[in-house]
């Protein structure tokens, strides 16, 4: 047999093919489709009616509102109102109001390993954690999806990411993601699958490799994949989901690869990216003092269950600077129930953060909450474009859930690992 | 067809061209402030054939397809660039939206006056008597494009299938 690739496995079994080359386009069987509120109903319904067909398979298709939600705007609850309805006349899985769409599909046992899987959002990536290849498609080609339960793929290279050895304390998946941003820029993926791989990657839980598929998007990738292992199956487990035959589902060696970047993970520092790009990354240590205006805790990106933990560790029996503003927007309900029962919620509200709702929030920058004209913010999510999260003259710096921490207490961007405490370093 | 070009650099993202705080809105509200972050004359300034010539990465970032809508709505009759942003490229396809890679951008100028063939597959720089080639599309998205976008592909497609099935 010959040596073949995760990516090339998955797209295989999904195209019904023994074998494809790199490069070769085919067309793919879709296990599941999963749709959001503003690429959702709104806009793949007027196509379905013009084309006269209904979906191919409702059981295939989840809807999960999140960029509009809470609705703050006239046209915003409007949307979130034809989503509703929609859900009920298509008579699809929805999670409405549950959180965003990467974090709720995943822990609501969508998700298994070898599933072929689109996304309407370009972090749909996220779900190369669970061995999925899935990856973001726009409005119009999910509707196509929606009518034929088929898409056209072209057959990806993979360029393989080993991370040797492991994270020192206080640092986490965002600052490895960051860095790779740094190193191979934003097109480092060129729309090729990533796969992760290494001793680093294998410490990690199931939230924090999310982070490394999701941010995959900011490489220019198509998928973001980790091999499923144990650590995969027991989350899967815990959702109510299963993994079956996982164990053959990786990369074989001498596999045929684009590029084999290895980094070492013990060098790592926290990575802070400069407006307005995440490929502007340098370690926290080389930024001087920068001050802050507001400090954001949320997206799928960097608001799991996992990212309020951490930060919350940092911010336990502290207060934020006094002209400071702490967001934290929970990715997901089912992540902000429990870290309410453990105490964490009750850590951010003592230290005086604002909590918002488990939505897309600044992140997307859909609602009324965004950042006003020239503040500077230090940001937990994974773009920091011109003008994304507010006005054209604010400045978004990216971090990751400590680094927002730390910075919201220092009132300027700190290294976090000047307020780990002993809980942090044992965890 | 003769239109001018608007320049732009590398890494053009899917914020500055379908901003977020307008997305709750429609295509015209949208086209309406595309790209004013970086340029804020742009959709003003378009007019029906132009051309719009970018660097690396072109459309990076979210997957909202309203991105390549809002360029279509102005009138560009095709973005072309060095390289592009995998969601971006495919949305402008399935829309209708050719979008062409050209590896030798570097003589293009903003404002330059070009003539686009499609078919034959050049950009020419009428000022400059210079003539740029721009890579095929795949056997697969020129068939899309040529059929006006994924819809009326799909259409096309049905309607063939169902003449099957009856034997029309």
């Amino acid at each position: 047999m010959m040596a073949t690739t995760l990516a090339q496995k998955i797209i295989c079994r999904a195209a019904g093919r023994d074998a494809i080359t790199p490069g070769e386009v085919v067309t793919a069987r879709v296990d599941l489709a999963m749709l959001h509120d503003s690429g959702g109903p709104r806009r793949v319904e007027p196509i379905l009616k013009d084309l006269g067909v209904g979906l191919w398979d409702k059981n295939k298709v989840v809807l999960i509102s999140d960029h509009f939600v809470p609705g703050d705007t006239d046209e915003g609850a409007h949307i979130l109102e034809l989503t509703r309805q929609w859900a009920k006349e298509r008579k699809v899985a929805f999670h409405d109001g549950e959180g965003i769409c990467h974090v709720v599909l995943p822990e609501r046992g969508h998700l298994k390993p070898g599933m072929f899987v689109v996304g309407g959002d370009s972090h749909s990536p996220t779900g190369g954690a669970f061995g999925t290849y899935m990856f973001g498609v726009g409005a119009t080609e999910m509707a196509g999806v929606l009518a034929t339960g088929e898409i056209w793929i072209k057959m990806p290279d993979t360029i393989l990411i080993e991370w040797q050895n492991q994270l020192c304390e206080g640092v986490t998946a965002k600052d490895m993601m960051l860095a790779l941003c740094g190193k191979l820029g934003m097109d480092g993926g060129q729309y090729q699958a990533v796969e992760y791989t290494g001793d680093a990657i294998t410490a990690l839980s199931m939230q924090e490799r999310m982070t490394l598929s999701n941010m995959a998007a900011e490489l220019g990738a198509q998928a973001g994949l980790i091999a499923p292992d144990e650590t995969t199956a027991a989350y899967l487990e815990s959702v109510g989901s299963s993994a079956p035959d996982w164990q053959g589902l990786r990369t074989d060696p001498g596999a045929e690869l684009l590029a084999h970047h290895v980094f070492d993970a013990a060098k790592l520092a926290p990575q802070v990216a400069a407006p307005h790009s995440p490929a502007n990354a340098a370690a926290v240590t080389d930024i001087s003092d920068t001050p802050v205006d507001v400090a954001y805790i949320g997206a799928c990106t960097g608001a799991k269950y996992i990212d309020l933990k951490r930060a919350a560790n940092i911010l336990r029996n502290r207060k934020i600077a006094r002209r400071i503003e702490l967001m934290v927007a929970p990715a997901s309900r089912k992540d902000q129930d429990r870290a309410t029962s453990e105490g964490i919620m009750k850590v951010f509200e003592d230290a005086g953060a604002q909590i918002l709702p488990n939505a897309c929030g600044i992140c997307a920058g859909y609602g009324t909450s965004r950042l006003g004209e020239d503040v500077t913010c230090i940001s937990s999510t994974a773009r920091n474009f011109k003008g994304r999260m507010g006005a054209a003259s604010s400045k978004v710096w990216l971090g990751s859930p400590l680094t927002v921490a730390a910075s919201a207490i220092a009132g300027r961007i700190v290294d976090p690992r000047d307020f780990l405490r002993a809980e942090e370093c044992v965890s | 067809m003769s239109g001018r070009v608007f320049l732009f650099g590398d890494n053009i993202d899917t914020d500055v061209l379908a901003p977020g705080q307008y997305m709750k809105g429609g295509i015209k509200m949208i086209a309406a402030h595309c790209l004013e972050t970086v340029r804020p004359d742009f959709a003003g300034s378009v007019r029906s054939g132009d051309v719009l010539v970018g660097g690396r990465n072109f459309g990076m970032g979210s997957s909202r397809e309203q991105a390549a809508e809002a360029l279509k709505h102005l009138g560009l009759s095709a973005v072309i660039a060095k390289s592009f942003a995998g969601i971006f490229y495919r949305n402008a396809i399935n829309l209708g939206l050719p979008v062409l890679i050209a590896h030798d951008l570097d003589a293009v100028a903003d404002d330059d006056t070009a003539d686009l063939d499609l078919d034959a597959g050049t950009l020419r720089l009428v000022d400059r008597d210079k003539t740029i080639k721009l890579e095929p599309l795949p056997d697969n998205l020129k068939r899309m494009l040529a059929d006006g976008g994924l819809v009326p592909h799909l259409k096309k497609r049905f309607t063939a299938e169902r003449e099957r099935e009856t034997g029309l």
